[in-house]
């Protein structure tokens, strides 16, 4: 073997290193936290690697528990609903932004973006009070309301994009068939608009299945509550006992879906984000 | 069908004049092709009629109505766009249903209504392939047939040909004129493309500025062209221009023209002083070639052999715009000869100093 090759191999070897210890960076987390939520109580604090023996009793502990079961439920009810309403307001506002010219529409588009600038900490007390004066406090729907209000900025933009990217000549052979800018939009932008509705609805999903904060401060009781804060208020025996295999067996069980998700629309994902840099 | 008329019809976007009291009658059954060169206004005095745009003053009718503030889906027009626009994600017979739906007809009219139109343009074999998978040509015929499923009054075509290769485009520019054989219907068609317009056309309307400059049929433009931009325009080779003075206005006119000496032509200038500069326009079949004799001799630079036919090309005496001769091969011309240019006077036109070409004097001498 020659100088060459062999430089060529240690190239090689050290690329695939490198990308090991980028996986085990990223993925060891969750590795030790589904070993972890399958290990009885006895044997949590033994350092393991591997499974030697399964056991799903944190799993059944959990899903036993009602509120865990009801703070899916919530949790689904409002990522799907900031989702939706996201979506629709979105495709709507980007078919104004995109296609309808009128003044101040820069201005407009510059006024989302800022909005989505603020830290959620500046508004959160603001927020409170608009709330609690809609009487949304301790309610799914005040929590729909905040996240729509974070994720709309980031849908309408991309939206937007893509939006103008749609030949205009499709619209006016539209408007020949005479098409109304709804029907339009239905019947022929929205079946076009796929790959960045899927990105954006599912950006907008997992930040909404993610969210703390706001959980946090605008519940109160454990049937309202969404999954992230149920899961840091499982409590155990006593104050001085964090649950961990049950707090482990409830994070996978959220992150499952996610994972999940993003396998299926991983390639829509890559191409809705990259549609506004490159002519696809 | 139905005629279309044109009243004073302007259009400003902000400050700038696009289309100048444009005044035009399209005839029932008519094919009117708008041609000039890009930025003339052509597409956007089509997108007026079809009510894409609107109109800034003016009339615009179709049949006897005043369409000026209908939608497009009212006013009864048809348009197939340049890069067809077909819907991606719907099926040819989707595409063409489309409308049709729209217009909340029943399921067994749509479906009779796309039937007879995908037969008239043979369409029925691709009816359930979606526009990607169809050819340059049968995405063009697709576009036509949505553009015809809804039977309207009139159809506009917006340049439907220039996304086609050489080739393609002759078969298509036939498969147009013989629908419009067949159905008779109306049709406005833009183009940039003179050839495209000559053979289409009923009625050519020559736009310049936003103004027309000349209406007529093919023959009329070629053979009587109003204007020195319509004689460059329309014609391929273009017509050979060259200065010329005013002589003399009685009995027809003389001119002198630099390399060709006095000609005496039947153009009434009687409205121009002796003296005034006038451009003399002759085209490249209307020109003959012979030995060159005195002051008449031009250097041949070029010859292209068509193989039907030779252009040559000579050096201009003023400019630099090489004058184009052009015969039936084979041709007895070679590059560096020096020949005398014979124009067939009968076909020279002239045009004043405003490029208005001056109208051949009656003949009542002769009577």
């Amino acid at each position: 073997m020659n100088q060459y090759q062999l430089i060529k191999l240690a190239k090689r070897v050290g690329f695939y290193a490198l990308i090991a210890v980028v996986m085990v960076y990223a993925i060891f987390p969750f590795y030790y936290a589904v070993i972890t939520s399958l290990k009885p109580s006895s044997e949590l604090f033994r350092v393991d690697f591997w499974l030697s023996t399964v056991d799903f009793g944190n799993y059944v502990q959990i899903f036993t528990q009602k509120s865990f079961v009801r703070a899916i439920l919530n949790s689904i009810i409002v990522s799907l609903s900031v989702v939706f309403i996201a979506l629709l307001l979105g495709i709507t506002a980007s078919y104004a932004l995109g296609r309808v010219r009128f003044r101040g529409r820069a201005t407009v588009m510059l006024v989302i973006l800022g909005v989505s600038m603020f830290p959620q900490v500046a508004v959160l007390s603001g927020l409170f009070e608009v709330i609690r004066g809609l009487g949304l406090y301790n309610n799914p729907a005040g929590l729909i309301l905040s996240y729509t209000i974070f994720t709309l900025p980031f849908t309408v933009w991309v939206l937007t994009t893509f939006m103008k990217q749609l030949p205009m000549e499709l619209e006016e052979a539209a408007i020949m068939d005479g098409a109304t800018p709804w029907v339009t939009i239905t019947k022929v932008f929205l079946p076009l608009m796929w790959p960045a509705m899927a990105t954006t609805g599912l950006l907008a999903f997992i930040a909404a299945w993610n969210e703390f904060l706001f959980a946090l401060t605008f519940t109160l009781t454990d049937d309202q509550r969404t999954v992230p804060v149920a899961i840091a208020l499982i409590s155990g025996g006593s104050q001085h006992e964090l649950p961990w295999g049950p707090i482990m067996a409830a994070s996978v069980t959220v992150t499952v879906p996610l994972v999940i998700l993003v396998m299926i629309f991983q390639k829509r994902i890559v191409s809705g984000l990259t549609a506004g840099a490159v002519k696809g | 069908m139905a005629s279309v008329t044109l009243e004073r019809l302007n259009k400003t976007f902000g400050s700038t004049h696009i289309i100048k009291d444009v005044d035009l009658k399209v005839g029932d059954g008519e094919f009117v092709v708008f041609v000039g060169p890009s930025g003339c206004g052509k597409s956007t005095l089509l997108r007026l009629i079809a009510g894409l745009e609107s109109i800034s003053d003016g009339e615009l009718r179709i049949a006897d109505d005043v369409v000026n503030d209908l939608p497009p889906r009212e006013r009864g027009v048809g348009m197939v766009f340049q890069s067809y626009a077909l819907y991606p994600h719907m099926t040819v017979y989707e595409n063409m249903a489309f409308g049709l739906k729209l217009a909340k007809m029943a399921n067994e009219t749509v479906d009779e209504r796309v039937m007879a139109t995908a037969r008239i343009l043979q369409l029925e074999e691709l009816l359930h392939r979606k526009p990607k998978e169809l050819s340059g040509g049968q995405r063009q015929r697709v576009a036509m047939g949505r553009a015809m499923a809804r039977e309207p009054r009139i159809l506009l075509f917006d340049e439907p040909l220039s996304n086609l290769d050489a080739s393609l485009r002759v078969q298509m520019r036939n498969e147009i004129a013989r629908l419009h054989h067949r159905l008779g219907s109306t049709m406005i068609y833009v183009t940039h493309d003179q050839v495209e317009a000559m053979t289409l056309a009923d009625k050519i309307v020559v736009l310049r500025d936003g103004r027309i400059e000349q209406v007529g049929s093919p023959q009329t433009l070629y053979q009587q062209p109003a204007t020195r931009f319509v004689a460059g325009f329309i014609g391929s080779p273009t017509m050979n221009f060259m200065p010329a003075e005013l002589l003399g206005a009685e009995d027809g006119c003389r001119v002198t023209a630099p390399g060709l000496g006095e000609l005496s032509l039947p153009q009434d200038a009687s409205g121009q002083p002796a003296g005034a500069e006038l451009s003399l326009g002759v085209r490249p079949e209307h020109l003959r070639l012979a030995e060159a004799e005195g002051d008449n001799r031009f250097e041949i630079v070029n010859v292209e052999y068509l193989g039907n036919e030779v252009y040559v090309y000579l050096e201009p005496r003023v400019g630099d715009t090489l004058l184009i001769h052009r015969s039936e091969a084979p041709s007895r011309w070679e590059i560096g000869q020096r020949v005398a240019l014979v124009p067939e006077l009968e076909h020279v036109h002239l045009f004043d100093a405003q490029d208005r070409a001056l109208e051949i004097a009656n003949r009542r001498r002769a009577a």
